[in-house]
């Protein structure tokens, strides 16, 4: 086991060099240069700006300088300064952002598993029954509607008609005048909207995967040996069907996490959460590279350490892995 | 991206040519909603919501409009526009201009402190002065400084500008947010980049909110400063919330969570007309300081024809693109400036919607169907070209298709091509690789448009991106820069505006209107020709109607 999780991550680092260098240069192909983020042109701005910003920034340089200057410092995790005129230090602006955006993501993954499993046990165990068949329809509606469509919807329903739920944001603007436990309310139901939104298709997905997983599982031999040897059905079900139909499940978790990332600029965007997604979203289109490179960085480190984690996770839960070694990939 | 012009608050900005508002006010509801229960009262917050974050809080060196309007708040200028659009002094009391127009000597206001308490004097606009004029200073508005020849402080409340050339537009440029030297002068000498002080973090100004937090994403905290020269602002609060996404501002607004912003015209037509609404907030709408145009390379020949361009103004229907596109809200525009400007000519040349003189013009140019199949033909090429816009913003997008649908009308085959906004500057006006362009111009508040069409200016990142070229206006432009005399200025921008109505160096669409909302708990909005924001200070709510006591 211990060599396999070494093998994992030593083929992990020429991965993640390629991605970085594929990165960076999709930024420079891509067209567009930092510091164009005004709608209209205005008449009294000039362009001196321009050369000045491409030389503050070393943007005169060849692509390979550029590129080996930024490699250098950021090995030492140095992403240097935002092009942004507040100019403050990359690794300040995302550490401010990163808890947000990773608790928001853990959250989500809970309740997906939580739900999500026994959902699909659920289904599966009655199969064709009234449950399973309303749990299909929510699948179909869950996979079919689209996150910013739900997204409003919610709002509309939750914030505007009924007034329950706040609908954008962290924190209500009388946050700092709340007792503690009015403080803790009012940030978990900040939180709520986003959540549900987030959770919707990746619980329709998991759920779905989970009862056809364990579907299979019911069908094979072994489950018609435990039934024959008397064991009673929760046994048979629980300790050997289920531990075996999750194992597919499980490796997804790591799998899921590069698309939660990417689904957080959605959701940050549209409920105003300052995380992580939301600053990708306004770096790209004001061309923040330093800041765009340091997220992207970021990102594919967690999707790898994600796909790493799914690969030892499966090991875990599948012992044939760990003594062929094979991997999954 | 997709922003309406953002509720800009106060006055001085539309003089830099940054703020997109102002003129024939008109408020939409009827002043009987909610009554004013008592009389005016200092306190409650006003909570504004902004698509974007701010870029930093030295305004000088940004270039986005939320920037620019927390830097309003914070930071006073040394001359602003009044409601009617006029040159007044802020930090100046009052200047004066020399005999021969090329001295400009500012009296500046006694007992002026700075949020510390210190004084503003001259040092400050001094200061300002040599930090927009440093190559090193990443600002877009250094230009206009450079003109200047001699900047002296005289006294501690007297400076003194000397000019090269006599140069009129110099007085909108003063309208410049003033920094402290006393906090910044010092870095700057050592060499330290500002945008690193905390000076941008957590600024010291002079206007009549206090700074007092801005968390990145969040929201920017604003406090009234009681020691303001004009007087302690009512409101005492002002929370800018950062709502990325403008679907979500909106339903926050019906929620009543929040008390101003910008509306979209359907969202002012269609999503905002029943009565709970009428009820709690009141919507404004002026005409905004700027305008659409559909724009030519004029490097390509078959631009060059002014007969061609003629022929497009007067194919397109610029009031079904008013009434279908902004539903209505905004007015054709004939020329280069915004109605309602001292300089604003009323009786230039027009082109009424007229598809057959189209067709006539196109023909006398040549352009003619050969071969029947409804596209024009010259020199054996069929008349097609693209039409390029920036994505994100639908208005101009729905323009382009409706262009389009009429340009085939009388023969010429169009195509639209959406690109991102930096994209869209990058690759295809700064290399001038276009063929035609949807886009728009804000405008400052003097006529000088040098910039937009001296045949000087065109290089790659200069304004001429069209390649307009013609000696007489060129003339006119530099003209009207050597005389402080609006009677002659008047004329000779008249001359220009004529020229440009005949010309249609590019098609004058409309100028929409600025249309924000504000909670009617808000007493005190006088709309004026300047919009609403310019009396921002004397806004404000009577007592039993305050909602954030804290």
């Amino acid at each position: 086991m211990l060599a396999y999780t070494i093998r994992r991550l030593l083929i992990s680092v020429p991965l993640l060099l390629g991605i970085l260098c594929l990165s960076f240069l999709m930024l420079k192909l891509a067209p567009g240069e930092p510091g164009v983020i005004q709608q209209d042109l205005q008449a009294r701005a000039s362009g001196a700006q321009r050369e000045t910003l491409r030389q503050m920034y070393g943007l005169d340089k060849p692509i390979y300088v550029q590129f080996g200057r930024w490699l250098w410092r950021a090995g030492r995790l140095d992403f240097g300064r935002s092009y942004m005129p507040d100019g403050r230090l990359v690794m300040a602006k995302i550490r401010e952002r990163i808890p947000i955006t990773l608790g928001l993501n853990v959250l989500e993954l809970v309740i997906i598993f939580s739900v999500a499993i026994p959902l699909g046990i659920l289904s599966a165990t009655r199969q064709y029954s009234a449950f399973d068949k309303s749990m299909t329809l929510f699948v179909f509606v869950g996979f079919a509607t689209p996150d910013f469509w739900l997204a409003l919807l919610v709002m509309l329903l939750f914030g505007v008609q009924l007034g329950w739920l706040p609908m954008s944001g962290l924190r209500s603007l009388n946050y700092e005048y709340l007792s503690s436990w009015g403080q803790v309310w009012d940030f978990l139901s900040h939180l709520i909207l986003p959540l549900l939104v987030a959770s919707f298709g990746g619980l329709a997905f998991l759920s779905r995967l989970m009862r056809g997983s364990l579907l299979e599982v019911i069908r094979q031999d072994y489950m018609r040996t435990a039934r024959a040897k008397g064991l009673p059905e929760r046994t048979v079900i629980y300790k050997h069907g289920v531990r075996n139909a999750v194992i597919p499940v499980v490796t997804l978790l790591g799998m899921m996490l590069p698309g939660l990332l990417g689904g957080s600029v959605f959701i940050e965007t549209v409920f105003a959460i300052p995380g992580m997604g939301q600053l990708f979203v306004q770096s790209a289109f004001s061309r923040d590279e330093p800041v765009l490179m340091a997220l992207i960085v970021i990102g594919a480190s967690l999707s790898l350490v994600g796909n790493i984690l799914a690969d030892i996770s499966y090991g875990l839960v599948d012992p044939r892995i760990r003594v062929t070694g094979g991997g999954t990939e | 991206m997709n922003a309406p012009p953002a509720l800009s608050r106060r006055r001085f900005l539309t003089l830099l040519g940054l703020s997109p508002l102002a003129a024939c006010g008109r408020t939409e509801t009827a002043p009987e909603a909610a009554s004013p229960a008592g009389g005016p009262a200092y306190g409650d917050t006003l909570v504004d919501g902004s698509i974007g974050d701010i870029s930093g809080l030295i305004p000088n060196i940004t270039s986005d409009s939320s920037s620019h309007d927390i830097g309003n708040y914070v930071y006073s200028n040394l001359v602003r526009t009044d409601k009617d659009l006029r040159l007044e002094g802020e930090l100046a009391e009052g200047w004066d201009i020399s005999a021969d127009q090329l001295t400009i000597t500012f009296r500046l206001r006694k007992g002026v402190q700075w949020h510390d308490g210190q004084a503003v004097t001259a040092k400050d606009v001094d200061f300002t002065y040599r930090y927009m004029v440093d190559p090193k200073t990443p600002t877009a508005y250094g230009e206009p400084f450079r003109q200047v020849r001699q900047a002296e402080v005289v006294d501690p409340f007297t400076f003194r500008v000397t000019y090269e050339k006599p140069y009129s537009p110099a007085l909108q440029n003063w309208g410049i947010w003033i920094l402290p030297s006393h906090i910044l002068e010092g870095p700057w000498k050592a060499g330290v980049d500002l945008r690193t002080t905390p000076q941008n973090q957590h600024p010291i100004g002079s206007g009549p909110y206090l700074f007092r937090e801005w968390k990145t994403g969040e929201k920017i905290v604003l406090e009234a400063y009681p020691k303001y020269w004009e007087g302690r602002p009512y409101i005492n609060r002002i929370v800018t919330r950062i709502i990325p996404d403008q679907a979500t501002i909106f339903l926050e607004l019906k929620a009543g969570n929040i008390d101003m912003t910008g509306l979209t015209p359907i969202q002012y037509r269609r999503q905002t007309d029943y009565p709970a609404f009428h009820k709690t907030f009141n919507k404004y709408r002026y005409l905004a300081n700027g305008y659409a145009y559909l724009g030519f390379n004029l490097l390509d020949p078959r631009f060059q024809d002014k007969r061609v361009r003629q022929a497009m103004a007067h194919a397109i229907d610029k009031q079904e693109i008013i009434d279908g596109v902004l539903l209505g809200l905004g007015r054709p525009a004939v020329g280069p400036y915004k109605p309602g400007t001292w300089w604003y000519k009323e009786d230039v040349k027009t082109f009424p919607f007229d598809p057959e003189r189209a067709k006539a013009l196109l023909a006398e140019a040549g352009w003619k169907d050969k071969n029947s199949n409804g596209i024009l033909m010259k020199d054996g090429k069929p008349f097609s070209f693209t039409i390029r816009t920036n994505q994100g913003n639908q208005v101009r997008q729905q323009t382009a298709e409706i262009i389009q649908r009429r340009l085939r009308a009388i023969g010429i085959d169009v195509k639209v091509h959406i690109v991102e906004w930096a994209a869209f500057i990058n690759t295809f006006i700064r290399r001038k690789d276009y063929e035609a362009i949807i886009l728009g111009w804000g405008l400052g508040l003097d006529p000088d448009q040098y910039d937009i069409w001296n045949s000087s200016q065109t290089g790659p990142d200069q304004l001429n991106h069209i390649s307009y070229k013609n000696p007489e206006v060129d003339a006119l432009l530099e003209a009207g820069r050597r005389t402080f005399n609006e009677a002659e200025r008047k004329v000779i921008y008249g001359k220009f505006q004529d020229i440009m109505a005949e010309e249609q160096p590019v098609v004058f669409l409309y100028v929409s209107d600025a249309l924000p909302v504000v909670s009617s708990r808000v007493q005190g909005i006088a709309p004026a020709a300047a919009g609403i924001s310019y009396n921002f200070i004397k806004w404000y709510v009577p007592q039993n109607l305050q909602r954030y006591t804290r």
